[in-house]
């Protein structure tokens, strides 16, 4: 196998280029705003009285954007995923890890809010729901992912057997989580004829929080992967140097 | 095109003349649905039923399809390489592996009626759904068959890894069969046929697109 840009030095890095590291410092004051207006505002705004889920329906705002977050997280997965394989650098291979990782620890948070809420609403913890059940088998493929990563110990092969596994496993995986919950009915809110807030009363202060609330999560996903890719690195040079 | 068929005759020839693997995978279905029998008796219940035909049949090709590559040894996976192009590899395994596995559901389903009874309603229909699933099983098991043994080869790995990608599939064709067993009108199951379909397509299309990343060390 060879390398096919001269940069790579002999471990596989890039040798980063100095300065510009990790996100800019403009969007961290946003991602903070944005969570202060989520948590704040969230917790106090008047909210629509709707059958069933009366004031559980401020969990919109909290439940909701942990799928935002995690599917974007797994995207910036996938996309490293790719560029792995045309670039061969394992750089590349660090993020699609980390922010794997930080996309399964948003999609356990979701999982834990949306069945405390389910617990409150409909009556129990889990239901043969279609969006439930997408999740759920979302979370299995990427453990399904680390533990794949952590059976190969060489380097570059584990990098390339796990980038092709990641993008086989999310090709299938958007059919089951973007197109089957399409064709079935869902207990969901805003499914199946149940209420949510845009369909019967486009509440606009629900909006003004919600909006902010999907934007700083995710922003926050990013963050803490980020920090995350970047400890990686120390670590690995720090193991490079004993 | 004549690499392909030449694999393909390769894989027929030698599991011709190794028959101890299929004839294993034979009784291993055949025993699985023995033990169900006496402890079901008969079954009248239709989702029971189709469950639990799937549920052996998908052991049945985890098996089945998981020593396609990990039964190769380095040294011929070498000569391969040196022979032929990574994607003739895959097309001709994964033509192979769906030849083997509708084998294996038409086996299955016999033992399956004669023992546990049929309660299918329209016959034909429920064939075409097993021949997509069959598809989609070998299409997807052969890819992760590959991981796996490039991963050290162990059968766990390969169930772990296959089952969670598996149940988007197995789910549409559960619901298909379903309908099927029921005798419903065919309009019903357009949406499920076209979602099989494109499954099929999309993993096989996949498959041929990655393995040369898996195949080239």
């Amino acid at each position: 196998m060879t390398n096919p840009s001269s940069k790579i030095d002999k471990n596989g890095f890039t040798p980063s280029p100095s300065g510009k590291v990790g996100m800019g410092l403009w969007l961290k004051i946003l991602c903070i705003i944005f969570l202060l207006i989520t948590i704040i505002g969230g917790l106090l705004v008047p909210v629509p009285r709707l059958a069933i889920l009366h004031e559980t329906i401020r969990n919109l705002f909290f439940h909701v954007p942990m799928w935002f977050s995690m599917i974007a997280t797994l995207i910036a997965s996938l996309i490293f995923s790719f560029r792995f394989l045309s670039k061969n650098d394992l750089e590349l291979d660090v993020k699609a890890e980390e922010y794997a990782r930080v996309g399964v620890a948003f999609g356990i948070l979701g999982l834990l809010t949306g069945s405390l809420w389910a617990k409150y609403t409909w009556g129990a913890w889990w239901t043969n729901d279609v969006k439930l059940n997408g999740a759920a088998a979302t979370m299995l493929v990427y453990f399904a992912y680390f533990l794949l990563r952590n059976s190969i110990d060489d380097e570059h092969k584990r990098a390339r057997i796990s980038a092709v596994y990641s993008i086989f496993a999310f090709a299938l995986m958007t059919v089951f989580i973007f197109i089957l919950p399409r064709l079935t009915d869902s207990l969901h809110p805003g499914n199946g004829g149940n209420p949510a807030f845009a369909k019967y009363d486009l509440d606009n202060t629900m909006r003004l929080i919600f909006y902010p609330a999907v934007i700083g999560w995710i922003l926050l996903a990013f963050w803490i992967s980020d920090l995350r890719i970047r400890l990686h690195k120390i670590q690995n040079q720090l193991e490079q140097i004993q | 095109m004549k690499e392909i068929t030449y694999l393909i005759r390769k894989e027929i020839s030698l599991e011709w003349k190794t028959k101890y693997s299929f004839n294993g995978l034979l009784l291993y279905v055949i025993s699985t649905i023995f033990v169900c029998f006496l402890s079901f008796k008969q079954i009248i219940d239709p989702p029971t039923w189709n469950a639990l035909f799937w549920i052996i049949m998908l052991f049945a090709s985890v098996n089945a399809v998981a020593k396609s590559f990990m039964t190769e040894n380095r040294g011929r996976l070498l000569y391969y390489y040196t022979l032929t192009s990574a994607s003739a590899v895959i097309i001709s395994k994964t033509i192979y592996n769906v030849l083997l596995l509708l084998v294996l559901s038409l086996i299955n389903l016999l033992f399956y009626s004669i023992f546990i009874g049929n309660i299918v309603q329209d016959m034909p229909m429920f064939i075409i759904g097993m021949l997509l699933g069959c598809m989609g099983f070998a299409s997807i098991m052969t890819l992760i068959s590959a991981i796996a043994s490039k991963a050290g080869g162990n059968s766990t790995l390969m169930a772990i890894l296959s089952f969670p990608i598996l149940i988007p599939l197995l789910i549409t064709i559960i619901r298909f069969t379903k309908n099927a067993m029921d005798g419903l009108d065919w309009s019903v199951n357009y949406k499920f046929l076209i979602i099989l379909i494109a499954l099929n397509l999309l993993t096989m299309a996949l498959s041929y697109l990655l393995f040369p990343y898996l195949w080239r060390e």
